[in-house]
């Protein structure tokens, strides 16, 4: 029976894995159409005028650390210690959370001097793949709050742990795909 | 420019002119409502609605699941038949003055919903039914890995198969730009109306579902086989499932993603493939097809793992050069990705690119070879028995070699300027697919005993076969001389001069002796229903098969095997029994408790609120949209706190349930 409970486990996170790997593939495709499209700016700003680096630099520590700071927690459940546990998903939480809102105030800045969406292809890409990022940001906001809860009132059971791992896999992988967004979007305008 | 800046606050850009009104969806609405009172009476008259519930809706089981993929996959069947016998009318009728009976945009609707239903909802809703049927019976295990998310899967199909046919209730036009929605035709400024939003939100909603199967099923392949089963020991069949969800994963995520940024385009105004602002209509090309080449073969993939259980079996032989099959499957994976250019020669890449892609094209037909000859070398020498399912592995053969042919003759990129768009092309990926629909109905034909516990009626079944094989060669062989003759496809009217009305008349002839191929088919159910006392399948195991699933009972109990399966070689079954040829293996020597997911409404629910938000979507419904996504959230976080998913059978129960079984038929 435990045997069985445990294989369950080690099932979901091997398919968490596989989603991963599906989810890249979406990353991918916007990745590839922002580099078709970032020069196609259609007389429009371009991103070499819009990006300030030290706020894209601010953006990428504040999700570093909050990768760090997962990894924390993940030390801290795996070792079944509950309240370090749910305190560095706090952190981990509030470092997210102010990723967010520095994004979404970049975003608004962009769209208030005229340089929204509608403005020219490589802003509408540069949107979509940024903005996809953002919207897997707040799922993983979202997520964290339930493990948190459910770490708090059901404590680290194996099915807790589970959810809590494959988290914590959803986080850092969001933190890759962010450097290859900062190396991208923001460190490639400065070249061209 | 903003095409939110005429919508209403509560209905979006709903109008009454939304209701229906035209003959057709008219006619869609009364059918379909007609049809829903029909069964909710029977329900009601006969008190079956908590068993429908209960057993079916809700289930977790994947022999339900797939019996219920194969139910909404035959009704979209019907539906796309339904489209190309339109088509092909309209078209044997519009020659010279004569404009036919379908407007030109009717008639635009009518190929682009036949496509999307017919590969969507069709080829794949089959071919996951029967994964769900039959594969977790063959590498021996009682269940996927994931069962809810399994239920999950389904329903997101299925609301996607409702979801496409919505327009007919509300919005009175579907898509009208092809069944990919080809940019810029398909962006806001040429297609106005809601056709492209139902078609990308009925692709996503289905298209997750499809993306969560695949996960499912690779899971459930690499984890969960019988102790003893090795990858090399695997029966083709789930070899070649494998292959097929190994391309799920890696190609459906391409189509998510170029659908919704066709669809941010049009929601939201963005420049991504418009043909002003600098967007790239290419670039959506290219990744609709990096999508679409690889879901040919994740089409025809499983197929050919059924022929090569069915080729097997009723040679008495094991397959020939097993490594081989496993080798070339494996490397129609890999091809796949690599020549979805040759989709637009025509593009203007350049001699090398379009070169180097159909040198890529023209290696496809090296694994294909390899599985055809392999096919032929496993008959050699046999005693074959020509049993239904052969018929069919018979005409597949001969269709497939011929569609093949055409494909390696339009991989030649010289060759595909002469016939690209035309009716050619048409003729050709209608070969290919019909081979995988030969391959549906081979694999129904071999397994329908292990689901309904009944073998199908062979006579109509022959009946069947021979009606579709001819008329499979009426209806395309008119359209592949037609491409020669340089008609385009799509061609709603055309001059009298061309003198292409008589081979136009002898396709809709050939769809005239499909359908009837279809009448047969479902005589053929009626048939075997009506003496499903006679064809009751006793031993479980009607065809002296080789694999595990013959080992149980037809159909088999809720969880399938009372003892796990030991596997000591390629053909588990087949080995079992000559090791003990009296029962094909007693009872076991001790029952275990076995763990069983609880069934859940979950599934429903959250595809449910996906197709609200969907439909919110489409009518730019901001409103209902945040309330059907607050919806789906509120339930996957509720199945998120659900601790009491699975219940034990413990093994007294087994015990008994067996020794009844054992009892009935002796």
């Amino acid at each position: 029976m435990e045997n069985i409970a445990t294989a369950g486990e080690d099932d979901s996170l091997f398919g968490f894995w596989v989603y991963l790997m599906t989810d890249l593939v979406i990353f991918a495709v916007l990745f590839a159409t922002f580099t078709v499209l970032r020069n196609n700016t259609f007389g429009g700003p371009s991103g070499r005028e819009l990006f300030s680096l030290p706020s894209a630099v601010t953006e990428t520590l504040l999700l570093l650390t909050s990768s760090f700071t997962c990894g924390l927690a993940a030390v801290a459940f795996r070792r079944g210690v509950r309240t370090r546990a749910i305190i560095w998903f706090a952190v981990t939480f509030a470092l997210g959370a102010a990723f967010l809102a520095r994004e979404l105030g970049e975003f608004s800045g962009l769209a208030a001097a005229g340089a929204g969406w509608q403005r020219s292809a490589f802003l509408s890409s540069f949107f979509a793949l940024v903005g996809a990022h953002g919207l897997h940001i707040a799922v993983g906001l979202l997520w964290m709050a339930v493990v948190m809860v459910q770490i708090w009132f059901r404590g680290l059971s194996a099915a807790v742990v589970s959810k809590a791992a494959r988290l914590a896999l959803f986080w850092h992988f969001l933190d890759v795909v962010w450097i290859f967004i900062f190396s991208v979007v923001y460190l490639m305008s400065r070249l061209v | 420019m903003t095409p939110n800046s005429v919508t209403d606050p509560i209905f979006g850009k709903m109008t009454l002119d939304a209701l229906p009104h035209l003959w057709y969806t008219v006619g869609g609405t009364a059918f379909v409502t007609l049809m829903g009172l029909g069964v909710a009476l029977v329900l009601t008259r006969y008190r079956r609605w908590g068993w429908l519930w209960r057993e079916w809706l809700t289930s977790t089981d994947p022999k339900k699941i797939g019996i219920m993929y194969l139910i909404v996959s035959s009704l979209m069947m019907f539906r796309g038949g339904i489209d190309a016998g339109m088509m092909l009318i309209q078209q044997a009728l519009a020659a010279g003055g004569s404009r036919g009976f379908l407007s030109a945009d009717h008639f635009q609707q009518i190929f682009t919903s036949h496509g999307d239903i017919m590969v969507f909802f069709v080829a794949m809703g089959f071919f996951f039914g029967l994964m769900n049927l039959i594969l977790p019976l063959q590498i021996g295990t009682r269940d996927l890995a994931f069962p809810f998310v399994n239920s999950l899967s389904f329903w997101l199909y299925a609301a996607g198969a409702v979801f496409i046919n919505l327009f007919f209730v509300i919005g009175g036009s579907f898509a009208a730009a092809g069944w990919l929605s080809v940019v810029p035709l398909s962006e806001l400024r040429y297609s106005p109306g809601v056709g492209i939003d139902y078609w990308a939100w009925s692709l996503q909603l289905s298209g997750l579902g499809t993306l969560l199967g695949g996960i499912n099923f690779i899971v459930t392949i690499i984890k969960k086989r019988a102790p003893g089963m090795t990858l090399m020991r695997m029966p083709l069949f789930a070899w070649a499932s494998l292959c097929s969800m190994v391309l799920v994963i890696s190609a459906f995520p391409v189509l998510t993603a170029a659908v919704a940024l066709l669809w941010l385009d049009r929601f939201l105004g963005m420049h991504l493939f418009t043909e002003s602002f600098g967007g790239n209509q290419m670039m959506y090309i290219n990744l609709i097809w990096m999508w679409g080449h690889p879901e040919v073969y994740i089409l025809v993939l499983p197929a050919f793992g059924m022929f090569s259980e069915i080729v097997s079996t009723f040679s008495r032989k094991r397959i020939f050069n097993y490594a081989s099959m496993v080798g070339a499957a494996v490397f129609i994976t890999l091809i796949s990705y690599l020549v979805w250019l040759h989709h637009f020669f025509t593009m203007g890449a350049g001699a090398d690119v379009n070169g180097i892609f159909g040198a890529a094209t023209m290696l496809v037909a090296i694994p294909m070879a390899v599985q055809v000859l392999n096919w032929i070398l496993t008959m050699r020498g046999g005693r074959i028995v020509f049993a239904l399912p052969m018929y069919w592995f018979i005409g597949f053969l001969v269709i497939f070699v011929f569609g093949g042919m055409a494909g390696v003759l339009l991989g030649s990129p010289a060759a595909d300027f002469q016939l690209h768009n035309t009716l050619f092309l048409v003729a050709h990926f209608h070969t290919m697919i019909m081979g995988a629909i030969f391959g549906i109905f081979a694999g129904i034909s071999y397994w329908f005993s292990k689901i309904a516990g009944f073998r199908l009626d062979e006579t109509w079944g022959r009946r069947a076969f021979w009606l579709w094989l001819v008329g499979f060669f009426v209806t395309f062989i008119p359209l592949y001389t037609l491409g020669f003759m340089g008609a385009t496809r799509r061609l709603d009217h055309y001059p009298a001069s061309t003198g292409w009305q008589p081979l136009y008349a002898a396709a809709a002839i050939g769809f005239l002796i499909l359908v009837c191929g279809s009448g047969a088919l479902v005589m053929q159910l009626i048939a075997s229903y009506r003496r499903r006392r006679e064809y009751r399948d006793r031993t479980g195991d009607p065809w002296d098969g080789r694999t595990l699933e013959w080992s149980v009972a037809s159909p088999p109990p809720f969880y399938v095997f009372a003892a796990s399966p030991e596997v000591r070689g390629r053909e588990a079954f087949w080995e079992a029994k000559r090791a003990r040829p009296e029962t094909g293996g007693g009872p076991p020597a001790r029952y275990d408790d076995i763990v069983m997911p609880r069934n859940t409404g979950m599934g429903l629910y959250i595809s449910g609120f996906a197709f609200l938000t969907a439909f919110a979507l489409v009518w730019h419904m901001v409103w209902l949209a945040g309330l059907g996504l607050a919806g789906a959230i509120a339930c996957v976080i509720v199945r998120s706190f659900a601790e009491d998913t699975e219940y034990v059978l413990p093994a007294s129960e087994v015990a008994r349930i067996e020794a009844a079984a054992r009892a009935d038929d002796n």
